[in-house]
């Protein structure tokens, strides 16, 4: 045991360095994009490390309010600590205030906690998706240390190089030419945007090892919203929770578990 | 005899190592090679050996070939499956099936599985574990059925059941619980497509199908998908773009056809 002589002599002249790595990387791909009076925010449910898959069903997609859906990922253990403390300032919050953040409220209060730990960081990526006070749709994206910017798309976590240059090309039309008298839509209709959803999923399944097992895809709607056809999706749920207007719902679809 | 005008040395050219490294160490890092990230077993049974493997090729966290063969073919009732660097999987069972073809040629016999286990270890150990090639090899010959483990630094193991890759553990997993001596070949091709279906579903290495080989003293059977789980479902929308759609800076057509007139001249040649 050389480590136990270099240990009881420590005057042997070579410098000893020890390490201890509190971070990990579990996987698995976020997204979010949001409509004119509607915000759609997804994830895979898989949880891995290395080359295991640590469970097939853990949330990375989180209801805040009937109007902000939070997705995480990154480092699962950082994700799951930031949320649990994000809910508790919102609590803390309706309690001062007898009503729900507003969504560019709660960005604003996301990044103040990640920059509170500019040296010391939650290893996540966070996409803060819902309802802003206006009623039209937003997606609010951050990096681990709190720049964050307000867009209608956005991909992040393990397939992200996979996914995003499809939304690009879909929600955006990047590197498409209109057809003479037939512009660019500037927001895409609900149904559209849960199938471009779920195709992300899937093919981001066929060609990334960690994403698959299953998606979770939460749709908030605006005040006054129709439904655009969501009661006949596969699989929907309503999770609304109080009577300001806004809906909640989740959708919840299997993915291969390979 | 002509000599060689540069002497060069037998074996790998390390010639770019320091090149290499400091590349490296300037942040351009080299190439990664296609790994078959792997489950690949093998199996004895009453009257012979199974070979399975799954189908997913990796490059890092991609998966590169979705369907990719990994059982190789040594001579007709001998097999091996691959594991590790795809190419080194491919052109070492490529060089040994070559050598194996010309030893039957050269002794006038079916040559036997030992020979490609010996021949297999000591390239293998010639290269102190570059050549990157973890194998399963199987088949039987004049003394029964053969079954060997091959790994990267040239060590080998001849045991009943075998296991190897980043699924070797959900694999042999199942054969430590399911095993029998002499088991017939229904249960054991059964034991075999469960293994490799353990790897494909618990390690993000393997994945995709089901590949399988039953050999046995006068008949080898390759049984290519025998199983498909994975198969991708349908896509919610059809993603067909309108002629025009990609932008373009010029137009320039030019004619391919070149036309040319031939005239006869003088008399022509008696052919009768």
């Amino acid at each position: 045991m050389p480590d136990m002589i270099a240990l009881s002599h420590p005057a042997s002249g070579h410098p000893q360095q020890r390490q201890f790595n509190p971070y990990s990387e579990n996987g698995g791909t976020i997204l979010a994009i949001s409509g004119a009076d509607f915000s759609v925010i997804a994830g895979d449910t898989r949880q891995s490390e290395g080359y295991s898959i640590q469970t097939r069903y853990a949330p990375k997609v989180f209801r805040l309010t009937d109007k902000a859906v939070l997705a995480v990922n990154g480092f699962a253990a950082d994700g799951n600590m930031f949320v649990k403390q994000v809910r508790q300032r919102l609590e803390w919050y309706r309690h001062a205030h007898a009503k729900d953040m507003p969504l560019r409220a709660i960005a604003r209060l996301i990044q103040t906690m990640l920059y509170a730990r500019r040296f010391f960081p939650y290893y996540v990526y966070n996409i803060l998706g819902g309802i802003e006070e206006d009623g039209s749709g937003a997606v609010y994206s951050f990096d681990p240390v709190g720049s964050y910017e307000r867009e209608s798309c956005r991909a992040a976590g393990a397939a992200q190089s996979l996914v995003q240059p499809f939304l690009d090309n879909q929600i955006y039309f990047k590197n498409q030419v209109p057809q003479p008298g037939h512009p660019h839509p500037k927001h895409l209709p609900l149904t559209t945007v849960i199938q471009l959803v779920i195709d992300s999923f899937t093919s981001a399944t066929e060609r990334h090892i960690e994403v698959g097992d299953g998606l979770e895809m939460f749709v908030v709607l605006a005040k006054g919203s129709p439904l655009y056809g969501l009661e006949n999706i596969d699989g929907v749920q309503e999770m609304t929770a109080t009577n300001d207007g806004e809906r909640l719902f989740v959708v919840r679809r299997n993915l291969k578990r390979d | 005899m002509a000599t060689a005008a540069v002497y060069s040395s037998p074996g790998f050219d390390f010639s770019n190592e320091i090149r290499n490294n400091f590349l490296a160490s300037k942040g351009i890092p080299l190439p990664k090679a296609t790994s078959t990230g792997t489950t690949i077993v093998g199996c004895i049974f009453e009257d012979g050996i199974i070979l399975g493997a799954d189908t997913r090729a990796t490059e890092g966290p991609i998966v590169a070939d979705k369907n990719c063969e990994k059982i190789h073919y040594i001579t007709e009732s001998i097999r091996c499956c691959g594991a590790g660097t795809a190419a080194d999987t491919e052109f070492v069972t490529n060089l040994i099936s070559s050598n194996m073809e010309m030893h039957a040629l050269t002794h006038n016999r079916k040559p036997r599985v030992v020979t490609a286990m010996t021949m297999l270890k000591q390239y293998l150990f010639r290269y102190q574990g570059h050549v990157g090639a973890a194998l399963v090899l199987g088949g039987v010959d004049a003394t029964g059925p053969n079954l060997f483990t091959i790994a990267p630094h040239g060590s080998t193991d001849k045991l009943p059941y075998v296991t190897m890759g980043s699924g070797s553990l959900a694999a042999m997993a199942v054969f430590e619980s399911g095993w029998r001596k002499g088991m017939s070949r229904e249960e054991a091709l059964t034991l075999v497509k469960s293994a490799i279906s353990a790897g494909i579903f618990n390690d993000l290495g393997s994945g995709s199908n089901v590949d399988a080989c039953i050999i046995t003293a006068n008949n080898t059977e390759m049984l290519r998908n025998v199983e498909m789980p994975n198969e991708r479902v349908q896509k919610e929308r059809t993603y067909v773009f309108p002629k025009g759609t990609t932008a373009w800076k010029k137009e320039e057509v030019r004619k391919l056809v070149v036309q040319e007139e031939v005239r006869l001249v003088g008399e022509a040649m008696d052919t009768d």
